[in-house]
């Protein structure tokens, strides 16, 4: 019983490091129609944000909380600035900024090593999230809930934001019918860059929150970026809620497979799932339903 | 209008789907690639052994191969380094048989492919009197059958899984029963009787954990699990938790590179501590101890034949060497001495054979020895491995590693643990 609560708990807390890494995505990908293979790269340049926000602000508890806001806003202008100097040129051709936005990725892993070295290196963990809280007979380490909650305020922010402001009215218009978004009046341009600054910067949020668990290199986007795309394109093209409930369903079956086979193997069966679960609903979780032409 | 609309409507959502799942799997594919073993399309012998290694001048060439770019750079440029300075030393007292080393420095890109094509280059037209370099074994067994076919020598710095043994191969680095074994010594000698294995998948770490199964059949150890993970896995929530509720009192952990981190900090978070459940490592070196976060790891205990803190005169030596032409910030490490000394021992085999010919090295290879770093090394004739000392260290806060145990002197080599009766039955 412990061990299935634990698991459960191990799930949910894979399953929000997955959702932090395909948010932004779900916004750039799902919403715009852009494959942005840097958005890797984002998260990489959030969890450098750390690192090196680390060495000017000695306390780690206080750095840290400065890097959430500032890893924010590194993702979100290396993200507007793809945008306005290449992605803007290439709406609806997804396989040409597939292309380009991996050339631009591999330009980014290269100028993190030579900024910050091949070798890896390490974020401190402030004190306040050493150790576990003791939950139900289990121990629920403290960064994985402080990364749980992360990515539960930042869906929670994200759809008050689509829903609420004048930003998320904007958006969502030029998502589901950019023309006439335009012709009411949307400049489509400015909503576009804006899009991808919110979307990049959830990316470098998590990259912050992704310092908390391993170590920090050129290739750290690598190992999240398949796994992001697999969560938008299962959770629905273009929705949050298919994001949030897929992510959490992965995380959990990923612990649940891992946990009575093995680590290797588990990941294979989730991508059977996956698969099978493609053939039957190709267009994910939840799908939009729009009258747009576009 | 809805007539246009409808197949569109779909169409645009499909079309990123399966432009994503292509993705997905491109990355999948390059992924993997990496870590496949090469194939042996690049070991079809071409000039069956006929020697082109020009003697008549002044100097000699020999080549460096290392994985200076893809993922194994990080690790194998230390190597490359400390084959620099081994060699410039040699030059400045007078060279080998009173030739100048010539480098040919090639780049094997942490591909296995690669590393046999440039060998086969190095070798046959180049004309290279030796290789040294290689890290993984999948770039080893890549280059083994061009070694063979050419009949010419690689010295070979890092330990490795044993069960190999090749004419064409010096070994330099600890064959398992001068480190998997001591480590398994170690940790009975502290009253250790459930261990938790944990590793990457991967061939080293499994067949490192077959021989410890052997042994812990044999000694009275219990196994209480056993977790492998992919390589550059970085959620260790489930392992840690399978370990936690295994009841093991110590961990022997053959992961390799990034996954180190991931999962010291998830042991660390989950509350296990060095006194109630130590981890002995075989793969974390100096270098690599800044990388995982000191604090995330002191404490800890890890297996090889030399750290930067041996204490011996010719160590001392080194150090100040390394240091002196590469930074102080620079540790040295296990593999990076290995390496050091693999490039004198050959030129101690060269100056016994009083020839660079292969067969004369080969000849003449048995019972040569260095004052290394690390202590007195021996090549072993046999089977071309060399007695070393096996040192148990822990690491402390200064992100060195301390010994805290070693063996009494040098370990013969035994690469398919003749010696053992518990190992019948193993390879």
């Amino acid at each position: 019983m412990d061990a299935l609560f634990s698991q459960l708990f191990a799930g949910l807390s894979l399953g929000s490091v997955l959702l932090l890494a395909a948010l932004g995505l779900a916004l750039t990908f799902g919403q715009m129609g852009v494959i942005n293979m840097a958005h890797g790269e984002f998260i990489m340049a959030g969890a450098y944000t750390a690192f090196v926000l680390q060495l000017v602000i000695p306390d780690a508890g206080v750095s840290l909380l400065v890097a959430l806001p500032v890893g924010f806003v590194v993702g979100g202008l290396l993200g507007l600035l793809l945008e306005v100097t290449l992605i803007s040129r290439m709406y609806r051709r997804p396989l040409d900024t597939l292309l380009v936005t991996f050339g631009v990725a591999l330009v980014l892993q290269q100028l993190a090593r030579d900024i910050f070295g091949a070798p890896n290196v390490d974020v401190r963990a402030p004190a306040w999230l050493s150790g576990a809280v003791p939950f139900l007979g289990m121990n629920l380490p403290r960064t994985r809930l402080f990364i749980l909650a992360i990515a539960i305020l930042s869906v929670v922010v994200l759809s008050l934001v689509l829903k609420l402001t004048p930003l998320g009215r904007r958006i969502r218009a030029t998502v589901q019918n950019r023309d006439l978004a335009e012709t009411s009046g949307v400049s489509t341009r400015a909503t576009d860059r804006l899009t991808f600054f919110v979307g990049s910067g959830i990316a470098g949020i998590a990259g912050v929150a992704l310092t908390l668990l391993g170590s920090i290199g050129p290739t750290l986007g690598t190992n999240y970026i398949v796994d992001a795309f697999l969560v938008v394109v299962v959770g629905g093209i273009g929705q949050l809620k298919g994001a949030v409930i897929a992510a959490f369903s992965l995380g959990i079956l990923q612990a649940t497979f891992e946990y009575s086979t093995t680590a290797s193997l588990a990941k294979v069966l989730v991508f059977v799932v996956i698969v099978a679960f493609l053939q039957v609903r190709p267009q994910g979780l939840v799908s939009v339903r729009t009258r747009s032409l576009a | 209008m809805t007539t246009h609309s409808l197949p569109q409507r779909t169409s645009r959502p499909r079309a990123l789907v399966v432009s994503a799942t292509a993705v997905a799997a491109m990355l999948a594919l390059t992924a993997c690639g990496s870590r496949t073993a090469a194939g042996d399309e690049g070991t079809a012998a071409s000039s069956g052994g006929t020697s082109c290694v020009d003697t008549s001048g002044d100097t000699v060439k020999i080549g460096f191969l290392n994985s200076l770019s893809g993922t194994m750079a990080i690790s194998e440029q230390t190597v490359r380094d400390s084959l620099d300075l081994a060699a410039e030393e040699i030059n400045a007292a007078g060279g080998v048989l009173g030739k100048q080393l010539e480098i040919v420095a090639e780049d094997g890109a942490s591909e296995p492919t690669v590393f046999a094509e440039k060998a086969e280059k190095l070798i046959s037209s180049d004309c290279v009197a030796a290789v040294f370099g290689g890290w993984t074994s999948s770039s080893r067994k890549a280059m083994l059958p061009v070694f063979e076919s050419q009949d010419s020598l690689l010295f070979y710095p890092v330990q490795y899984e044993g069960l190999e043994a090749s004419p064409n191969i010096f070994y330099t680095g600890a064959t398992t029963n001068q480190q998997i074994i001591p480590g398994m010594d170690y940790l009975a000698e502290q009253g250790k009787t459930k261990v938790f294995l944990v590793g990457s998948d991967y061939v080293f770490p499994r067949t490192a954990n077959k021989i410890i199964n052997a042994y812990a059949e044999a000694n009275g150890i219990e196994i209480v699990g056993e977790e492998y993970a992919p390589l550059g896995h970085t959620d260790f929530a489930t392992i840690v938790n399978k370990l936690g509720s295994s009841g093991a009192d110590a961990v022997f952990n053959t992961l390799n590179g990034d996954s180190n981190v991931a999962f010291f900090k998830e042991y660390k978070n989950v509350g296990l501590t060095v006194d109630a459940v130590p981890v002995v490592s075989v793969s974390i070196a100096e270098e690599e101890v800044g990388g995982i976060g000191v604090e995330n790891i002191v404490g800890q205990l890890t297996a090889w034949n030399y750290y930067q803190t041996v204490e011996s005169a010719a160590n001392d030596t080194f150090v100040a060497a390394f240091k002196e032409k590469y930074g102080e910030d620079r540790p040295t490490s296990d593999p990076m001495e290995a390496a050091y000394t693999s490039l004198y021992l050959w030129k101690g085999m060269v100056e016994k054979a009083e020839s660079f010919d292969v067969a004369a090295i080969q000849e003449a290879a048995d019972g040569v020895t260095f004052e290394a770093p690390e202590g007195t090394v021996t090549v072993n004739g046999d089977n071309h491995h060399i007695a070393k000392t096996a040192y148990i260290g822990e690491i402390a806060e200064d992100g060195l590693i301390y010994p805290v145990w070693e063996s009494d002197g040098p370990i013969e080599p035994d690469p398919f643990l003749e010696g053992y009766d518990w190992a019948e039955g193993l390879s």
